[in-house]
């Protein structure tokens, strides 16, 4: 699934060193208001075997590589930041690209550029537009974690015994997907030695399926779903995420945006976080725009939305025919462990999310 | 973790080929812990886990036009071959990097005392694991003895570990301590017909396994604040005074910290940058940081550049007093180390607190006409580099004074700047969650999005 004729932790260090100082000289020509530039690569390979006593007996070299870019914009005594990232299990000659390592920097620079010139995000129950991409961790977050097995099986997830029941709006189908070639969230096998695969999780609107581990899904009498995952070694196994995303829909993304009379648009995302019993999840948007009448408005500064999980995708009003998955750059945290993981999410309209501004 | 050869010897020895290597300077940081977890869930083990490990980090500094290029390098490994190729390799990668003229070991000033913190209690190894199996069990049996509606949860967890870090570098400099961690942790789940479950939690955390709470209380604290939870609703988008209880006030002081960090300060990533001396917070706020306090979870004698740690005012009736620096932090903006280097790099603060005040909790509620009562928070949205505050927030409402109903799916949003001079009540009620510990606090004026 992820193939390379050079391992990224074989390149020699020099050139890693100079890409560094290629993006920072490159960052701060781009606009003299760049104050600082923050930019780490990392590589890494990863070489397994599993052995397990009924007879699993099998072994994977992952390759990982992360490029990640923060700037801070300064102007007229305000500071903004941003930053950008790409990678995958990908050769690294593939972020060495002038091309693509410069498309990092100039989305980073444009977004701290923009949140110069923001204003007080407004604070209340308004229908929000998302932008297709790692705005998916809205679906890691409310839907996500909730539908892992071990939660499940204890019972103290909001999705416990829910399977069959409607938890999304028609036309909303949510797939987990381990065996996407090249991405972040891919593996041959999960950590348990499980071939990894793509999991529908949500089929238009209904709950019909967990993820799951080895020993989760024996004692629900479920199948496992290539979901055991582990940090290293030294961590237990636990049903985990790969690469969750929304199938697209059939709406241009232009008309979601004119269909939103007042609202947000959501254009890019910071990380998330949900309480599995409760139901309730934030994310973090760290570049976003009003909408008024159908048009984007002015930016508005940073905020928190919150919603809870069973009831959020039954908000989706609209969905989008541009599905994107995000550049490579996510980690998710659960019980002390991180492990890569992808999202994606087609345009999106939700309807009354709460965003937490300060703002009239 | 007993091993045939010294810590000492091993790290003489990572120094000598780093050294031979060709480093100009080097330091070197062995660490070896052990640790133990046992989780109950309703009266059924849930797992049992038991761990050693090690781990040495090599970082080494070697010579370069206007300054000393620096890399670093890490095995689990310590047979002697491993420990001399991992120096070699840190060494290979040092040439690669780009000079600094701040990189460097300390020009001196390294730890010479070695007080006893107490953050070890030799009675407490060897322990019986049933001991630990047994707290976890207590702390369910106590969460669902508690009431009726407690039932489910994600289990009770009781943990025990042990590590020793050594420290030395080519100037001379070595030290050693041992310390522990021990840990009991319940979750408890509440159910109730008609609405929607709710969990929280509740821990204790010290050096010695006597110095906790006791289990059963630790059980029905979190059954407490479960419960509590049940019929949770929005309230509507207003501006109020927002009072955090002692579990979620500590977040604050790690913000401020994180933001008078002597990293965050000269790469201007801050809000704190630049305002040393100046007054950042209502006069009613100190913040004080001190690695020396005896059995604190933050405390340690020498920090990870072998400098002494010591007690640094932070926040002094509401001026920013210090920075939280490490040798290399200092020297980027001409200052001394406050003694906060963390190995593997940065700076953080020991212990950290805010001065209690003199009001009661309860008197600071009874005081707040109308407003939130902040139990809980989710999501990491605040933006160190503006201020800018907006997270996830559970609790209960305060109406007329009193805590009227249980509050969900809300957030708080305002400007960090702005929380810290709105700050208008501090409590008496100061408890320690691991190594930062602030009281009840009540801020003048947020602004709370809901329904």
């Amino acid at each position: 699934m992820y193939p390379l004729a050079l391992a990224p932790t074989d390149v020699p260090i020099e050139s890693k060193v100079r890409l560094l100082q290629e993006i920072d000289t490159y960052a701060r020509s781009r606009d003299p208001r760049i104050a600082q530039v923050m930019a780490s690569l990392a590589c890494e390979e990863r070489q397994l075997m599993i052995a397990a006593s009924d007879g699993t007996w099998v072994a994977d070299v992952q390759p990982l590589v992360i490029l990640r870019v923060e700037v801070i914009a300064a102007a007229a005594g305000r500071r903004e930041a941003a930053s950008q990232g790409a990678g995958g299990r990908i050769a690294l000659a593939e972020l060495t690209d002038p091309a693509a390592w410069r498309k990092v920097v100039d989305e980073a620079v444009r977004m701290a550029l923009v949140n110069l010139d923001s204003v007080s995000c407004p604070a209340g129950t308004m229908d929000v537009v998302l932008a297709p991409g790692w705005s998916g961790v809205l679906l890691h977050e409310a839907v996500g974690h909730g539908l892992e097995g071990d939660f499940n099986r204890k019972k103290t997830s909001a999705f416990s015994d829910r399977i069959g029941q409607r938890v999304a709006a028609p036309g909303v189908t949510v797939v987990d997907d381990g065996t996407i070639a090249s991405r972040r969230g891919s593996l041959n096998v999960d950590d348990e030695g499980t071939p990894t695969a793509r999991n529908v999780l949500i089929e238009d609107g209904v709950l019909v399926g967990y993820m799951q581990d080895r020993l989760n899904a024996r004692l629900m009498g479920m199948p496992a779903t290539g979901n055991g995952r582990r940090q290293s070694y030294q961590h237990l196994p636990m049903p985990r995420m790969t690469n969750t995303f929304m199938l697209a829909g059939q709406e241009d993304p232009g008309d979601i945006v004119r269909s939103v009379k007042s609202g947000l648009y959501a254009a890019s995302f910071g990380g998330g976080q949900v309480d599995i019993t409760s139901g309730k999840f934030v994310f973090t948007v760290n570049e976003a725009y009003r909408i008024e009448d159908g048009k984007l408005g002015a930016p508005v500064k940073g905020a928190t939305l919150i919603g809870n999980g069973p009831d959020a995708l039954q908000r989706v009003s609209r969905v989008g025919n541009d599905l994107k998955l995000d550049s490579g750059v996510g980690t998710c945290g659960k019980d002390g462990q991180g492990v890569p993981v992808g999202v994606g999410l087609p345009t999106v309209r939700v309807d009354g999310l709460t965003v937490g501004g300060t703002g009239g | 973790m007993a091993s045939a050869e010294s810590s000492r010897d091993v790290v003489a020895f990572a120094l000598a080929r780093a050294r031979a290597a060709g480093a100009y300077q080097a330091e070197v940081a062995l660490s070896r812990g052990e640790a133990f977890d046992a989780r109950v869930r309703t009266n059924e083990i849930d797992f049992v886990k038991q761990s050693r490990e090690q781990s040495l980090g090599v970082r080494v500094y070697v010579g370069g036009r206007g300054g000393l290029s620096a890399a670093a390098a890490r095995t689990s490994d310590l047979s002697r071959d491993v420990v001399a190729r991992t120096a070699a390799d840190a060494v290979a990668l040092a040439r690669a990097t780009v000079p600094d003229a701040c990189a460097g070991l300390p020009d001196g000033g390294f730890a010479t005392d070695a007080p006893d913190l107490e953050l070890f209690a030799p009675g407490d190894r060897p322990f019986e694991p049933d001991s630990r199996i047994a707290a976890a069990r207590a702390m369910e049996g106590a969460a669902h003895a508690f009431d009726p509606r407690i039932s489910d949860s994600e289990g009770s967890q009781a943990h025990s570990g042990f590590g020793e870090i050594a420290y030395g570098n080519s100037a001379g400099f070595f030290g050693e301590y041992a310390s522990a961690r021990h840990t009991i942790f319940a979750e408890s789940l509440a159910k109730s017909d008609g609405v929607a479950m709710q969990r929280d939690a509740w821990y204790s955390s010290a050096r010695s396994w006597g110095a906790l709470d006791s289990a059963a209380s630790v059980g029905r604290r979190a059954a407490e604040r479960a419960l509590r939870r049940l019929g949770a609703r929005r309230v509507p988008t207003c501006e109020v005074p927002v009072v955090f209880d002692p579990t979620t006030a500590p977040s604050l002081l790690r913000q401020l910290a994180g933001c008078a960090s002597g990293y965050a300060i000269y790469r201007g990533a801050s809000f704190l940058a630049g305002r040393l001396g100046q007054t950042i917070a209502s006069p009613a706020v100190t913040i004080v940081d001190d690695a020396r306090l005896r059995g604190g979870l933050g405390s340690r004698p020498f920090d990870g550049d072998g400098l002494p740690t010591r007690r640094n005012v932070l926040v002094d009736r509401g001026r920013l007093a210090s920075y939280v620096l490490d040798t290399y932090a200092a020297r980027k903006l001409g200052l001394r180390s406050t003694g906060n280097a963390v190995r593997g790099g940065g700076a953080s603060p020991g212990n950290l607190w805010l001065e209690p005040g003199a009001k009661t909790p309860e008197e600071i509620i009874a005081s707040t006409p109308r407003g939130l009562y902040v139990t809980d928070l989710i999501g990491q949205g605040f933006n160190p580099v503006t201020g800018d505050y907006s997270r996830g927030a559970t609790g209960m409402w305060i109406e007329n004074g009193e805590l009227a109903f249980p509050v969900e799916e809300i957030t708080i949003a305002s400007n960090f700047g702005q929380m810290l001079r709105d700050i208008d009540a501090i409590g008496s009620d100061l408890i320690w969650f691991g190594a930062t510990a602030a009281p009840t606090l009540r801020v003048a004026r947020m602004t709370v999005a809901g329904s």
